[in-house]
């Protein structure tokens, strides 16, 4: 909301600058936006008048005026503006000036004519189109004609004025006034705010309820008034209301809606006025609209209506209640009657209408945050007073009441030591009182306990707490002290799942892996790719795009796309990995997913990049799975951990991936992404692996990884030997390390061959061979013996042939 | 006396060829050659048994001496060779020193996983337990229970991805505290906590806002707990991540879920304090938001606001992490360019 610092000067002494004051606002009120003038950045722009018009001989729409700006002789200017009319005092810019966007005026020729400078309508000197009075929105606009020729143009159109724009919370509704922020500001400033409440003083025969009768449900407006003022003359209103309402970011349309609209900036209650004579009947109503019902809005939009819209109506609906007017009972230049509206609206209702509508206004601002109950009668009243002074209409006697709530201001009571207690401050009663008196607050003392009134024009005080922050606010932030709590002691920490998460992390990075994080919300088809377990979709109701409508069941497709955005910049090695939820759901009546912990990894590209002293080693299956071997070692796990080929994954190549098991349990996977999967991501040759880590969080750990190092040296064979190219290591492992004898410690393949030399459909395969007896040095017969016993079952077995 | 004549020849040959002996070789021959037993000291020797007697020992003590010092001779001459071809050898193998290490792999940890990390630390080292809640939550948790009532114009302020009408994804992560509140038993202590994670808002991607980014909150709640303890704590965590240079400042705003609420600003990154564009002229960033823990989300979780009370805060790690380093663009932290993730230790 914008504000003049010099309106709020009207009421409440200031003694900062504009700047320091928004610093001010900032530290005990509200955020403020901005600070400025509408002449900011302006340059030259001076009172200039009309002595003559010539037509352009060379265009059309084009006029040749010579303009007296108070220079020894007048200046030619050619202008396009269609209003263009001798004698008018307008706005001229200079050759030299800067007008509205930094544009740069200068002399120029048009159409071969000279001009110095340019006739200017509001919105080329920095307006808003949205703030120009309908009447000059098409033309050059005539400043007053007492304007001096030669003068800057700012002062006559309160552009000199500074506006501060406010923030207003939602808490803060009183703020969204000049007499709400200057009540706070002389709480602030301690000093005396003398605000005038005007009142009219009727001039009309009649009294308003001869004239019209009104009804509105209590739940829908608990306070609604109407006041009649009859013969007005509709007009632009004095200059002085006009800046007024643009220097709120108000535009002007004419003196009564005029009227309507400064009641509500300055004392914050939204009003409207109705043509008392376009009203089909001269019975009001506050009511639910009927489903179907029509409204026409003052915007010229047609409004479809159902029953949880509020209107008002006469036998139709003429008003959105506490949004906007209807255009039927539009108050115009031809009206004569009017009625003035006042009133309390829902602020529930008020808020969904105006969403649902899609209908902010001004109005709808205020009601949503609430307004003074206290105040709407004197507003309806004030209104009316304005009527008869500039619009030389008669107010008529009395008002009438739809709805009327009995207004009390509210009473809290509150303890010193509670306002203490939760400051951490140490301020004496007589300190709080008297920041209560400064806010205008009644306060009755008894010893450490305060009955605080709280005046109508601050509706969003209610409980203890809120007061709390009025002491704190006012004392001010800066002066509380800064302590850290006394409690129990307490015991911090990480859970041991975060602490096993983070761990994961530090190990992953150590082996090479770089963190990445990737949205959770993906594609419907990349959330379902690359899925350790089957599961149903979890669709967002409302996405607001395709790429964030779905909650990803894996992690593998945001690492991939990682990989692409990399590749895609000639980051050709990318080595990655992610740590976050997957959300799977059993099936499609399970609404709410389990969210399950999963780490996941994807390599593409080598680990090193080629230097010149090391090759680089393109990533393969092993490579990762040394990462992953490592990575699963670090776990400490009791179970043991298999690879299993798989060819069942369908984002996965078929000879390249395996399903990861601990024990009979399915953790994760590993392997190459299918070859037609890395095309459709854009990516080059690329290993990925996904993990459940709750799983690995919950398995089983053996505690102690220690085992006592044998002093006896230990005795190393190797076995070499041809067999059929399908035997897996696992199966030649797993026979050896069971046949291998008490003294066998470890079995690791450092050799496997397949090419020349070698019989088609067989591969030669060696084993190194550790043998260790802890208590004694072992003697070679022994180990022979043990090898020897291997090696036949292995020719025995799996048809081997030892070399 | 012709054959201490040749002994005397044989010295000064034999220490000349040692002299100008150049490698190992030469002088393992001139060893042969001078002390073996067929070596010229020896062979000088057989004609010994022609002196007289008394002179035989004479000559034996000199034979001896000369073999001594011809051996010592040789022994040092093969050190001096040594150390030679040792120094050879070194300044063979002289390298560029200036060329660069191999590369080893090394993974990086996400920049804003670290000021959560560094957040979380700060507050375990006060005493603050660190937990996690769910990202998918019940409506009632995310909003109701956090005094945040269907309707509210405060909800404007977060923008919602519903799952269902009552299931939606996490705007903040004060449902964890709602949940602990519940949870926490208050005879056996305090309730202090942060909950870090992953929350979500219906905003269009772009410089400032992502639909996705992260957020720390904590709460203290205790029969004793004050503003005061909120500001000192805030200024705590400021100086550990940011450096004892920061300073805090405290503005009203407004939180449904507390009262009073404030705002945190800590001293602009940019120009320290004295006004630039970053700060808009006021030298101050805004950084957190907080406030004392609102009566109504006490009663709702259970906990009973007349003895028991405190604050919450939080924290957006994303726009620390932007303050902290610059980053301009919080897209960046998303987008997983190894160029940028790679600059974070």
């Amino acid at each position: 909301m914008l504000i003049s610092y010099e309106w709020l000067k009207d009421y409440v002494q200031i003694k900062l600058s504009p700047e320091e004051l928004a610093n001010k606002i900032e530290k005990t009120s509200v955020e403020v936006d901005s600070v400025f003038k509408r002449s900011d950045g302006l340059k030259k722009i001076v009172v200039g008048q009309i002595l003559s018009i010539k037509d352009h001989p060379d265009a059309d729409h084009l006029h040749i005026t010579q303009v007296d700006v108070g220079e020894d002789e007048p200046i030619q200017i050619v202008c396009g503006a269609p209003n263009v009319e001798i004698g008018k005092k307008v706005i001229v810019a200079l050759s030299g000036a800067r007008i509205a966007d930094n544009v740069k005026i200068k002399k120029s020729k048009m159409r071969g004519v000279e001009s110095n400078g340019m006739l200017c309508a509001l919105d080329e000197i920095g307006f808003d189109k949205s703030l120009v009075p309908d009447e000059w929105k098409d033309g050059i606009y005539f400043l007053p004609d007492n304007a001096r020729v030669g003068d800057e143009v700012y002062n006559y159109l309160g552009m000199n004025e500074s506006l501060i724009d406010l923030d207003v919370t939602p808490n803060r509704g009183d703020m969204l006034s000049v007499r709400g922020t200057a009540y706070d500001l002389g709480a602030v400033f301690d000093e005396k705010v003398n605000f005038i409440e005007h009142a009219s003083a009727p001039t009309g025969t009649h009294d308003t309820d001869e004239l019209i009768s009104a009804k509105a449900d209590p739940n829908l407006a608990p306070i609604y008034k109407l006041k009649v003022v009859e013969n007005v003359d509709v007009k632009p209103s004095p200059l002085w209301l006009q800046i007024k309402l643009w220097n709120s970011g108000i535009k002007p349309i004419n003196n009564v809606v005029d009227i309507t609209n400064f009641i509500m900036v300055k004392v914050g209650q939204p009003m409207h006025a109705y043509d008392l004579d376009k009203l089909k009947s001269k019975d009001l109503e506050v009511r639910n609209a009927k489903d179907g019902e029509v409204i026409t809005t003052l915007d010229g939009n047609d409004r479809k209506l159902t029953s949880t819209d509020v209107v008002i109506a006469d036998d139709k609906p003429i008003a959105l209640a506490g949004l906007m007017g209807g255009k039927d009972t539009e108050v115009t230049s031809g009206t004569k009657n009017i009625v003035f509206e006042a009133g309390v609206f829902d602020p529930v209702k008020t808020r969904k209408m105006a969403q649902k509508q899609l209908l902010h206004t001004d109005a709808s601002q205020r009601f949503e945050r609430g307004v003074d109950h206290g105040n709407v009668e004197a507003a309806l009243e004030y209104a009316a007073g304005m009527a008869e002074d500039l619009a030389n209409g008669e107010s008529e006697q009395g008002v009438v009441n739809g709805s009327n709530e009995e207004v009390q201001p509210r009473v809290i009571s509150i303890s010193s030591s509670y306002i203490n207690h939760v400051l951490g401050t140490n301020l004496s009663v007589k300190e709080i009182v008297s920041i209560f008196k400064r806010l205008g607050f009644g306060v009755e003392e008894s010893g450490d306990n305060l009955t605080v009134t709280v005046p109508t024009r601050c509706w969003d005080l209610k409980i203890d707490a809120d007061l709390v922050e009025e002491v704190a606010r006012i004392y001010g932030y800066d002066n509380i002290p800064s302590t850290l709590p006394i409690t129990q002691t307490t015991e911090g920490g990480l859970t041991p799942k975060q602490e096993m998460i983070r761990k994961s992390r530090e190990t992953l990075e150590g082996l090479g892996l770089t963190h990445a994080m990737s949205y959770s919300l993906t594609t419907q088809e990349k959330a379902k790719m690359f899925m350790l377990r089957a599961s149903s979709e979890t669709p967002l109701q409302w996405p607001m795009t395709e790429d964030h409508a779905i909650l990803r069941m894996n992690l593998i497709s945001g690492l991939l796309d990682d990989v692409a955005y990399n590749q895609a910049r000639n980051v050709l090695n990318v080595p990655l990995y992610e740590q976050g939820r997957v959300f799977y759901k059993q099936d499609e009546d399970q609404v709410r997913p389990d969210e399950v912990e999963h780490i996941a990894g994807a390599i593409s590209g080598s680990l090193v990049s080629n230097s010149w002293d090391q090759k680089a080693k393109p990533v393969d299956f092993y490579q990762i799975k040394g990462i992953l071997e490592k990575y699963l070692a670090s776990l400490s796990l009791k179970g043991h951990i298999t690879y299993v080929s798989t060819d069942k994954m369908a984002d996965m190549h078929p000879g390249r991936t395996a399903l990861i098991k601990l024990d009979d349990h399915l953790i994760g996977f590993i392997g190459e992404v299918h070859p037609k999967v890395a095309k459709q991501f854009k990516i080059k040759e690329t290993y990925v692996f996904e993990l459940d880590l709750d799983y690995l969080y919950t398995a089983p750990k053996s505690g102690q990884q220690y085992q006592k190092v044998g002093q006896y040296p230990a005795i190393h064979r190797d076995i070499a030997m041809l067999v059929d190219e399908n035997v897996t290591n696992a199966e030649i492992n797993k026979l050896i390390t069971r046949r291998g004898g008490a003294y066998l410690q470890d079995a690791t393949v450092f050799d496997v061959y397949q090419g020349s030399n070698v019989p088609e459909g067989k591969k030669s395969i060696a084993y190194s061979l550790t043998f260790e007896d802890p208590n004694a040095t072992l003697k070679d017969e022994t180990v022979d013996k043990a090898v020897d016993k291997i090696q036949k079952r292995l020719t025995n077995e799996l048809n081997a042939e030892i070399r | 006396m012709a054959l201490k004549e040749d002994l005397e020849q044989i010295k000064t040959n034999g220490l000349q060829n040692i002299k100008a002996a150049q490698d190992g070789k030469t002088l393992n021959d001139l060893k042969v050659n001078l002390l073996g037993k067929k070596g010229s000291i020896t062979k000088a020797l057989h004609g010994i048994s022609e002196l007289p007697v008394e002179e035989r020992p004479k000559i034996g003590s000199l034979a001896n001496k000369l073999r001594d010092e011809l051996a010592k001779t040789i022994d040092s001459k093969r050190v001096e060779l040594d150390q030679a071809a040792l120094n050879q050898k070194l300044k063979d193998e002289k390298i560029d020193v200036t060329l660069p290490g191999d590369s080893v792999p090394k993974g990086h940890p996400h920049v804003i996983q670290q000021i959560i990390d560094e957040i979380d630390d700060i507050f375990i080292g006060m005493g603050y337990q660190v937990l996690s809640g769910p990202e998918v939550e019940e409506e009632v948790y995310n909003f109701e229970m956090m005094n945040l009532p269907k309707n509210h114009p405060a909800r404007d302020m977060q923008d919602t991805f519903y799952i269902t009408k009552d299931i939606l994804m996490r705007t903040h992560t004060s449902p964890m505290q709602a949940r602990a509140l519940q949870k926490h038993d208050f005879t056996k202590g305090p309730l202090k906590m942060v909950s870090p994670g992953v929350v979500y808002r219906r905003d269009t991607d772009d410089p400032t806002h992502s639909h996705q980014f992260h957020q720390v909150e904590g709460i203290v709640i205790d029969k004793h707990i004050t503003m005061a303890d909120l500001k000192g704590t805030l200024e705590v965590m400021t100086h550990k991540l940011f450096g004892d240079k920061f300073q805090v400042r405290l503005r009203p705003s407004y939180f449904p879920f507390t009262e009073p609420s404030v705002e945190a600003d800590i001293t602009c990154f940019n120009c320290n304090g004295k006004g630039c564009d970053v700060c808009k002229g006021t030298g101050w960033i805004e950084v957190l938001g907080a406030g004392m823990v609102h009566p109504n989300v006490l009663k709702m979780a259970g906990v009973d606001s007349n003895v028991y009370g405190g604050f919450a805060f939080g924290v957006g790690p994303d726009r620390f992490a932007m303050l902290k380093y610059g980053v301009d663009d919080i897209r960046d932290f998303y987008l997983n360019d190894l160029r940028f993730l790679s600059q974070f230790d």
